[in-house]
């Protein structure tokens, strides 16, 4: 049966790649969106970009994996196509999990561009493996985020709406603008409930010539995150076939 | 392909393929299937007719594990919906209502798609979606995206996605709404065929007359409950009907029904197309007066034929429906 629904998860990521990264809103809020962000933060301040340059990573990995996951979740769920994954023999897990992990494929290529960019323009040095586990849990964290929240409406404009939220409440809070420990007590609490303040954090750690550190919180905490993003969406997506 | 009407003898001794008791659905509070209970055997056609929320789609959601049901047990091809259902879903197909397959993929890229799904072999892959196409004669789209196809090359294709894994049983739901009468005629031919080859079909309609041609036992649904259970001929043998018989005299003289209404014995009289429709007491009294009424006029009896119960008559005497009704809800034929 997991051979089964392993299966399931990577054929159900490919197509999901094949046919719906090109559509219009996986490039305006995946790609259009960071880069403009990424674009207006340099343009606002050349001297400092480089400081910034973690903050807008974990961004890119913000937008690119939601941005996706309305796509891929929403537009099957207004056409009924999703219901032809779940009539397939496979676990509606394996189904949810496929969907995830298509919007893990589509971030990890946008964060890649934009991180190779940055540490080849601005000379950053990079503990790789810090950044990759970083990264690749922050994918998968938000990717399960962007499930849990599409999963609770129907159309891809209601998700890209409901998931505007959390993420701008993550990228003022979060650190990707202004550090965490500028923010006043209060907001400094919430920051840390929120998970891409563990994601600019460990980035911020990876890429030693801007902060040093352990990255080893960051990493239990995206793991928890990811943990409690997904079995609520499981549960929801089972609940909408009950 | 297995001429109309002619039923193989494996059917009447199957196993269970399907076996529902007490199955129920509620929704809100309502019931959209109440406590219905039925089986279907191997290499049966079994039809679920029903008029529009009668619960024949809930019932095939809750048969194929896209519903759970809020009580009551079914076992499909020997697995419990509750529990077992994911491995039972490798042995069966189904083609829902809408033709929901991929706009964005070709012809053939949705059936490889549905092929790894299913779990086909990929030396086996090639070779059955190229042999599906073909079946369906849509090879020569094979590279024509699904948004492309026409409504019938999409009902068609959507067929040939639940075939690609052999299943031994076929759910169908509504499997000739929207089509035109030659397409759906086809596709009925599809389903005779299907259903020679072994595979076991599960059919909703609220056509009567596709269920009539294909069916080997139809269940009528009527608001969540199943109002009688039987093969089409029982099921028209239930009906109780005045005697009638249909005539056409060569020429149709005028006048000839308010002629027939004074006689004895005849109750009412219908025009229906070129012929004209009597009903009376007994066949012997009817057909004694038409052929003294052609005899006493010098008029040939061009064709005559006494009227048995029709399936359509047979539906509306056990739901109680209103078939007209039924069938705009649905924009029928």
């Amino acid at each position: 049966m997991w051979r089964d629904n392993l299966r399931g998860i990577y054929y159900i990521a490919l197509k999901d790649m094949k046919t719906y990264y090109l559509k219009p809103p996986a490039i305006s809020w995946g790609i259009v969106f960071p880069l403009a962000w990424i674009l207006a933060f340099y343009l606002r301040n050349p001297q400092d970009f480089r400081e910034l340059v973690p903050g807008l990573i974990a961004m890119t990995v913000l937008f690119s994996t939601t941005a996706v996951e309305a796509v891929v979740i929403n537009l099957e769920l207004r056409v009924g196509s999703l219901e032809r994954l779940l009539l397939a023999p496979i676990s509606l897990s394996a189904v949810l999990l496929g969907k995830v992990l298509g919007g893990v494929i589509f971030g990890f290529m946008m964060t890649t561009i934009v991180t190779l960019s940055s540490v080849l323009v601005f000379e950053l040095q990079v503990n790789t493996l810090y950044l990759v586990s970083i990264l690749v849990l922050s994918l998968f964290a938000f990717a399960s985020l962007g499930a849990l929240l599409c999963v609770l409406v129907k159309e891809v404009f209601e998700a890209q709406t409901l998931l505007n939220l959390p993420r701008f409440l993550m990228i003022f809070l979060c650190g990707v603008v202004y550090p965490v420990s500028a923010l006043p007590p209060a907001l400094k609490h919430f920051a840390y409930v929120l998970p891409l303040t563990y994601t600019v954090d460990g980035v911020q750690k990876s890429l030693a010539s801007v902060q040093s550190g352990n990255i080893i919180l960051d990493v239990f905490v995206l793991i928890a995150f990811t943990l409690a993003f997904i079995f609520p969406a499981v549960k929801l997506l089972a609940k909408k076939f009950a | 392909m297995r001429p109309l009407g002619q039923t193989i003898e494996m059917k009447k001794d199957g196993a269970n393929v399907i076996s529902v008791s007490g199955l129920t659905k509620y929704y809100d509070g309502l019931a959209a299937v109440d406590g219905i209970d039925f089986e279907v055997k191997e290499g049966e056609v079994f039809g679920f007719l029903g008029p529009n929320g009668a619960g024949k789609t809930t019932t095939i959601r809750m048969l194929t594990g896209l519903s759970q049901p809020s009580a009551g047990t079914a076992q499909v091809l020997g697995h419990d919906i509750r529990t077992g259902i994911t491995l039972a879903k490798g042995k069966f197909g189904v083609v829902p209502e809408v033709s929901n397959l991929y706009d964005e993929l070709t012809a053939l890229e949705n059936l490889v798609f549905m092929a790894q799904l299913y779990g086909v072999p990929s030396n086996a892959r090639a070779k059955r979606t190229e042999e599906l196409l073909k079946t369906f004669g849509l090879f020569e789209k094979k590279e024509a995206r699904f948004s492309t196809l026409s409504r019938g090359m999409k009902r068609a294709l959507t067929i040939a996605a639940a075939l690609l894994h052999k299943p031994r049983l076929l759910f169908l739901d509504e499997p000739t709404v929207g089509l035109d009468a030659v397409n759906a005629r086809s596709l009925r031919s599809l389903v005779q065929k299907l259903n020679y080859q072994g595979v076991t079909i599960f059919l909703t309609t609220h056509y009567l007359e596709e269920a009539d041609l294909l069916c080997d036992r139809i269940a009528i649904l009527v608001r969540g409950k199943i109002v009688a259970l039987d093969t089409p001929d029982n099921l028209k043998q239930m009906v109780k009907s005045e005697p009638a018989c249909e005539v056409r005299f060569a020429p149709m003289p005028e006048g000839v029904i308010s002629e027939f209404e004074k006689q004895r014995g005849i109750h009412r009289v219908e025009s229906s197309g070129d012929n004209m429709r009597l009903y009376g007491e007994n066949m012997p009294s009817l057909t004694e007066a038409i052929f003294k009424y052609g005899s006493q006029k010098g008029l040939e009896i061009a064709s005559i034929s006494s009227v048995k119960p029709s399936l359509e008559d047979a539906f509306i005497q056990l739901s109680g429906m209103d078939l007209e009704v039924m069938l705009a809800e649905k924009g029928g034929r």
